[in-house]
């Protein structure tokens, strides 16, 4: 069971931070969507209130 | 923020060091019983986080201020991130003193269904889209979804389950030094989850501003 026991350990432990990264890593993505979303709009109002 | 994130670092380094190299293995379960430091404080952090919800969505309800609707929906996210990571650590672990990855016993069954509840939630703010309607709507379904959490918490108590007894309450015993590693690994998961509730809570605050950028452009 020892070696067994450790490689458990480390899967359970690596899965805890892999779901964490997961997660920081979808608030990645959303944030540079909400950013670049943002500065398209941002530049569509300024492009429409010039006309 | 970058000061919490620094801080919880250093303590999951420090805590790492004591509880792969300082802590002695169990006498029944070998290392592996060291995910317990992760297991259940992921659970303890996710509900913190729930119950942060459920006061917000009260307060939301109360003053129709969508800034704890934020709040909400920003907790619940990190507390379902949490969550997974309690479930899945616990497979993880029943696999090897179990000799199975799942059971339906009663305390994993209404762990996941708290889980589900709350991505139901997430589910239903995204088939909302008019803000204030969504923002009412969750918070009643957090207010009912937290009813949960105390079925999950008093769920080893309450039936006859394969999860171990509580260790923390109810005269569970502990070595000394387990037991305070299990409190000083939470505190670094509950300064994350702080840092990333207030990454989630500015997002939100930017999506507003989108969607009211996004109505403007749609006006002119």
């Amino acid at each position: 069971m020892g070696l067994r026991n450790f490689t458990y350990l480390f899967y359970g432990f690596s899965a805890a931070w892999l779901v964490l990264a997961a997660y920081v890593g979808i608030l990645a993505v959303r944030e540079r969507k909400i950013k670049r979303d943002l500065k398209v709009l941002q530049r569509m109002i300024e492009d429409r209130e010039r006309e | 923020m970058i000061f919490l994130t620094g801080l919880a670092a250093v303590l999951l380094g420090r805590n790492l060091y004591v509880m792969l190299l300082r802590l002695p293995d169990e006498a029944m379960q070998g290392p592996i019983y060291r995910i317990i430091f992760f297991h259940v404080p992921s659970a303890w952090t996710a509900f913190t986080g729930f119950f942060a919800a459920m006061v917000a969505s009260i307060i939301f309800l109360a003053k129709k201020d969508l800034r704890f609707d934020a709040l909400a929906v920003s907790v619940t996210e990190v507390g379902l991130a949490f969550g997974a990571a309690n479930l899945i650590t616990g497979m993880i672990w029943g696999r090897i003193i179990w000799g199975i990855w799942w059971t339906w016993d009663p305390r994993l069954t209404s762990m996941l269904i708290c889980w589900l509840l709350y991505l139901g939630y997430l589910m239903l703010r995204r088939a909302v889209e008019e803000p204030i309607e969504r923002a009412k709507l969750s918070a009643v379904l957090s207010i009912f979804a937290f009813a949960d959490v105390p079925v999950v918490f008093f769920s080893i108590k309450w039936w006859r389950t394969q999860h171990p007894q509580p260790v923390v309450w109810a005269g569970g015993s502990m070595d000394l030094a387990m037991w305070n590693m299990l409190f000083l690994n939470w505190v670094p998961l509950l300064l994350l989850g702080v840092v990333l509730v207030a990454v989630r809570m500015r997002q939100e605050e930017a999506e507003r501003e989108l969607a009211a950028l996004r109505r403007r452009a749609h006006a002119l």
